[in-house]
C-alpha cells in the first residue's frame, strides 16, 4: 500500500488533544503512523483543516424502510439523479438517495463511518444487501430489541442472563452491532392499535411496561459488555409535552455504569434528542423543553446523545416507530406506508415538508440547536439530522454552519414567517455560543466514536489508528467573512482517505475503497433454554425457517469486520 | 419578439429528450448557440444541431422570444419543460410531457401531444389544436402536488387521469375524455364539453367539474343537491349538481364543510 503525508495543515483531534497546530499526518498500509518514507506521496494542506474522518452515529440509509421509502416516492428522485461521472455510478434522490449516493456523499463530506440506526432483524439480509451496495464507508446496523417478543418475555420474569444470551444470539445471527430500541412496547402495542405513550403504559398481552424493557436492556448490554451502549428512541416522540416521558426515560439509566472493554462510559444513548424535548400542551403553546432535557444530562455522565437537527427541507420521515408515522399521517394528510414485522418490531413511512413559514417547524429548528449549545460536553452530543427523519444527512454541512455562526443563526431566524413565536417559543435567540472546530470536532469524529466503542479504531488520528483523514478547504485562521463559506467548505472535502486509501480529491471521488461491514460478535455461556426458545419460535411463528434468518457469509457480509466481545460468565 | 424556427432533419432513432426546448434556455442565445443546446436521446447526449436545423436568433429573455418546431417531432419529449415566458408552437404531432412544470408563457400545439402534458404546470397557457394524451395537468408520479395554476384548452378529446392532484387553474376539453378526472383534486376547474366515461371526480375533496355531455357511470361517492343554472365556456345550461367524493376527508372553511363539486348536464 502506498505512503502519504497530509502536509501543514491545521490538525484538531480531540483524542490527542491537537487544537489546530500545524501538523504533518503520516500514512501507511492503512494505518495512521509517526513517519513516513521520503517517497511518500505529499498532499498539501497548507491553510486548510484537517480532522479524522467523521462517524455518523444514527442515519437510516439501508434496509427495507429505506428502501420502501424509495419506492414508493418517486417524486424524491425527480431531478436529483446524478448521471454517471467519473468513478461514479448514477445515483437519485434528495431524502433517500440510492445507495450508492449514499456512499458518495458521505465520503464527499469527510464521513468514513457511518451506522444504520433501526435494522429489523428479520430483514438483516436486506440490510446487508444495501449496505454492501453503499460504496466506501465502513457501515454497522443496530438491530431493534425494544418490541421483540423473547425480550419482553424475559424481561417479564427479569432474566438477564437469558435475555443477554438472546441479544448475543440475534446480533450474530443478524450480523448487528449494537442493541436499539424504538418505543419501546409502543409498536408492539401498535398491533393492538395502542401506543405505550408513557414509560409506565403496560404493553398488552406481554404485561411489561417500557420502563422495564429499557432498564432490562440497560443490564443486558452491559452484562454482554458490548461496544456501544443501549441506544434508544423512546416513548411518546414528538408530542408536545414529551420532555416529561424523555426525563422519566433518562432517569431509567441512574445507577448503571458502563462495563465494558471500549473505552465506553455511557449506558445509554439518547437519539434524534430533538424530537424529544418539547414542552407545551398542543401545537398552539408548543414550546422547547431542550434546557429541562439539557440541564439533567449536563449533571448526569452515563448518557451521550445525538441531536436530530431540521434542516428546513421537504423530507421523508422512517421509524420502526409504527404509531408515530400513523400519527404523523393524521397530521399532514400525505401518502403513509406501514409495515409488521412479525415478532419483532413495525415501521412506517410519511413524507413531510419542514416548512420555514410554519411556526411549529421552525420552532422545532430552534430546538434542534438548542440541544447542541446547551450540552456542556461535546463529547456526549453528537451532530445527526436522524437522516431523513428531520432532514438528510448532506445538510450537516448547514447545520455545522448554524453552529458555528450566531450570524447565520440570526440570518435564518429573520427569514422565519413566525419569527416572535421562534424567540418567543424558545431560547434561541439568546444563545451565543458559537461551536469550534475543536467542539465540531468532538461532535462528529472523538465523541460518536467513543460512544460506539470504536475509538481505538476511528475517530482519531493517533498512531496505530484506520487512516480515516478529512481535509477540508477551510482555513482557520482566517476570519470567517460569510457564513455560508463554513457550508461549503464542509460540504465537499479537498481530500478524503479511508483506511489509507484516498477516495475523494478536490470533491470528486476517485476511489471507492475497501468498505467493511462492522459486527459485533458477543461469546456467551452456551444457553440451551434461550436456544430452545428461538427454534420453537421459528417452527411456532415465524414466516421463514430459522435456516432462512441468518445473514451470513460472503453474499451478506463480504468484508466483515467482527468486533469479539468475551462475555462468558463463570 | 423575436422567433427562432427549429425544424426536424435528422430524425433520431430513439425518442429524444428535448428538455432544453424553451424560450429559457433560448433567451440570449444565437442560432448557432442554440443549436449547441445539449438533447439526449438514449443514454448519449449529443446537441440540438445534430437533429435540428436552428433559424433565428433568441430575444434577450424568455418573454421576448418565441420559438417554432417544425418537422416530424412525434418522437421528441419535453417540449416547452420549465419555461415561464415567451411562446411554443408545436405545428406537428408531439411526444411526452409537453410543457411539463410550466409556470409562464403560451404553448401552442397545432398537432396532437402525447401524455404528462403540463405535468404540475403552475401558470401559463397550453392550447392543444389535437388531442391530448393522459395525465394531463396531473401530478408527476407519487406526487400529490398537480397542476395549480394558468389554463389548459383541449380542442380535441383527452386521455385518462388528467388533473390528478390538480389544486388551482383550469382546464377545458372541447371533445371527450377518457376516465379517472380530477382524482384526489383540491381545487381547481374541469370543463369537459363532450362526454366523460367513469370516476369523475374519484377521492376530490375540493375543485369543480362540468361535464356538458354524458357521464357513462357515475361514482358513487357524489351525491345529488340541486339542479342550476350556470354558464361555462361561452355555454349556458342546466346542471344537476352533485357534491363529494363523500368517502374523503374534507376541510371546513368558515364552519362550512368544503366538497367537490361535479355538475352534469341536464
Amino acid at each position: 500500500m502506498s505512503e502519504y503525508i497530509i502536509k501543514n495543515g491545521h490538525v484538531f483531534d480531540p483524542l490527542q488533544g491537537i487544537k489546530g497546530d500545524k501538523k504533518d499526518i503520516s500514512i501507511k498500509d492503512g494505518k495512521i503512523v509517526d513517519k513516513v518514507s521520503s517517497s511518500a506521496k505529499v498532499i498539501d494542506a497548507k491553510d486548510k483543516t484537517v480532522m479524522a474522518g467523521a462517524v455518523e452515529i444514527h442515519a437510516h440509509i439501508a434496509g427495507p424502510k429505506v428502501n420502501l421509502g424509495r419506492i414508493y416516492r418517486p417524486e424524491d428522485k425527480l431531478f436529483s439523479c446524478t448521471p454517471t461521472h467519473g468513478m461514479e455510478r448514477m445515483g437519485g434522490g434528495a431524502s433517500i438517495p440510492t445507495t450508492f449516493k449514499t456512499g458518495y456523499e458521505y465520503a464527499k463530506m469527510g464521513y468514513t463511518t457511518a451506522m444504520e440506526a433501526a435494522m429489523p432483524p428479520l430483514f438483516s439480509r436486506h440490510v446487508h444487501e444495501e449496505i454492501r451496495d453503499t460504496p466506501i464507508i465502513d457501515e454497522g446496523a443496530f438491530p431493534v430489541f425494544g418490541n421483540n417478543w423473547f425480550v419482553m418475555e424475559y424481561l417479564k420474569n427479569h432474566e438477564i442472563e437469558n435475555t443477554a444470551a438472546y441479544c448475543a444470539w440475534l446480533l450474530r445471527a443478524t450480523k448487528g452491532y449494537a442493541i436499539k430500541i424504538v418505543n419501546p412496547g409502543g409498536t408492539e402495542a401498535w398491533g393492538w392499535g395502542l401506543n405505550c405513550l408513557s414509560i409506565h403504559d403496560p404493553v398488552p398481552y406481554f404485561d411489561i411496561t417500557p420502563a422495564e424493557i429499557i432498564k432490562g436492556l440497560i443490564e443486558a448490554n452491559e452484562y454482554l459488555g458490548l461496544p456501544h451502549s443501549m441506544h434508544i428512541h423512546p416513548n411518546n416522540l414528538g408530542n408536545p409535552g414529551c420532555y416529561e416521558t424523555t426525563l422519566d426515560t433518562l432517569k431509567l439509566a441512574e445507577g448503571f455504569k458502563a462495563k465494558n472493554k471500549f473505552g465506553r462510559e455511557q449506558v445509554m444513548h439518547l437519539t434524534h434528542t430533538q424530537f424529544h424535548s418539547y414542552k407545551g400542551t398542543n401545537w398552539g403553546d408548543f414550546e422547547s423543553g431542550a434546557k429541562e432535557v439539557t440541564d439533567y444530562l449536563n449533571k448526569n455522565k452515563n448518557i451521550t446523545i445525538d441531536t436530530g437537527n431540521v434542516t428546513l427541507d421537504e423530507t421523508t420521515t422512517m421509524t420502526a416507530d409504527g404509531p408515530f408515522e400513523h400519527h404523523l399521517c393524521g397530521l399532514n394528510h400525505l401518502k403513509w406506508a406501514n409495515v409488521d414485522v412479525e415478532l419483532e418490531t413495525a415501521a412506517g413511512v410519511v413524507p413531510y415538508i419542514y416548512s420555514p413559514n410554519i411556526s411549529v417547524c421552525a420552532i422545532q429548528w430552534a430546538i434542534g440547536l438548542e440541544i447542541p449549545l446547551m450540552m456542556k460536553d461535546p463529547m456526549r452530543c453528537y451532530i445527526t439530522t436522524d437522516h431523513p427523519n428531520a432532514g438528510p444527512f448532506t445538510r450537516y454541512p448547514r447545520v455545522i454552519k448554524w453552529l458555528m455562526s450566531t450570524k447565520a443563526r440570526e440570518t435564518q431566524i429573520n427569514a422565519f414567517k413566525h419569527k416572535d413565536k421562534v424567540l418567543s417559543q424558545t431560547s434561541i435567540g439568546s444563545l451565543d455560543r458559537e461551536i469550534s472546530l475543536y467542539e465540531l470536532a468532538q461532535m462528529t469524529r472523538a465523541g460518536p466514536a467513543k460512544s460506539l466503542g470504536l475509538s481505538a479504531m476511528c475517530g482519531g488520528l493517533k498512531p496505530g489508528m484506520d487512516a480515516d483523514v478529512a481535509v477540508y478547504n477551510f482555513n482557520p485562521d482566517k476570519p470567517v467573512a460569510n457564513p455560508d463559506d463554513i457550508e461549503t467548505a464542509f460540504s465537499r472535502c479537498a481530500a478524503v482517505f479511508k483506511s489509507g486509501v484516498l477516495v475523494v480529491q478536490n470533491g470528486e471521488i476517485i476511489s471507492t475503497g475497501n468498505k467493511r461491514t462492522l459486527w459485533v460478535n458477543a461469546k456467551v455461556n452456551d444457553n440451551p433454554q434461550v436456544m430452545r426458545d428461538i427454534s420453537e419460535k421459528f417452527v411456532k411463528f415465524y414466516s421463514m425457517t430459522q435456516n432462512n434468518y441468518e445473514a451470513l457469509g460472503h453474499t451478506f457480509v463480504p468484508n466483515p469486520y467482527a468486533v469479539e466481545v468475551d462475555a462468558t460468565h463463570a | 419578439m423575436e422567433t427562432v424556427t427549429i425544424t426536424m432533419k435528422n430524425a433520431p432513432a430513439l425518442y429524444l429528450e428535448a428538455d432544453n426546448v424553451s424560450p429559457d434556455a433560448f433567451a440570449g442565445k444565437t442560432a448557432a448557440q442554440i443549436a449547441e443546446l445539449s438533447v439526449h436521446e438514449g443514454n448519449t447526449t449529443s446537441t440540438l444541431g445534430k437533429y435540428f436545423e436552428v433559424i433565428g436568433n433568441a430575444g434577450a429573455t424568455a418573454a421576448d422570444t418565441k420559438i417554432v418546431v417544425k418537422g416530424d417531432v412525434k418522437k421528441v419529449k419535453y417540449l416547452g419543460f420549465k419555461m415561464t415566458a415567451g411562446e411554443l408552437v408545436i405545428e406537428g404531432n408531439t411526444d411526452l410531457y409537453v410543457g411539463a412544470w410550466m409556470t409562464g408563457g403560451k404553448i401552442l400545439a397545432k398537432g396532437n401531444i402525447e401524455a404528462f402534458a403540463a405535468t404540475a404546470m403552475k401558470g401559463g397557457e397550453l392550447i392543444v389544436e389535437g388531442n391530448a394524451g393522459n395525465y394531463l395537468g396531473a401530478a408527476y408520479r407519487g406526487d400529490w402536488r398537480g397542476m395549480s395554476g394558468g389554463k389548459i384548452l383541449v380542442k380535441g378529446n383527452a386521455g385518462s387521469d388528467i388533473g390528478m392532484y390538480m389544486t388551482g387553474g383550469e382546464i377545458v376539453v372541447n371533445g371527450n375524455i377518457d376516465v379517472h378526472a380530477l382524482t384526489h383534486a383540491e381545487g381547481g376547474k374541469l370543463v369537459v364539453k363532450g362526454n366523460a366515461k367513469s370516476k369523475v371526480g374519484g377521492q376530490m375533496v375540493d375543485g369543480n367539474i362540468f361535464i356538458l355531455g354524458t357521464i357513462d357511470l357515475m361514482m358513487p361517492g357524489f351525491k345529488y343537491v340541486d339542479t342550476v343554472e350556470q354558464e361555462v365556456a361561452g355555454v349556458k345550461a342546466k346542471f344537476a349538481h352533485f357534491i363529494g367524493d363523500m368517502g374523503e376527508r374534507h376541510k371546513k372553511k368558515k364552519g362550512q364543510v368544503i366538497y367537490g363539486n361535479l355538475y352534469t348536464r341536464v
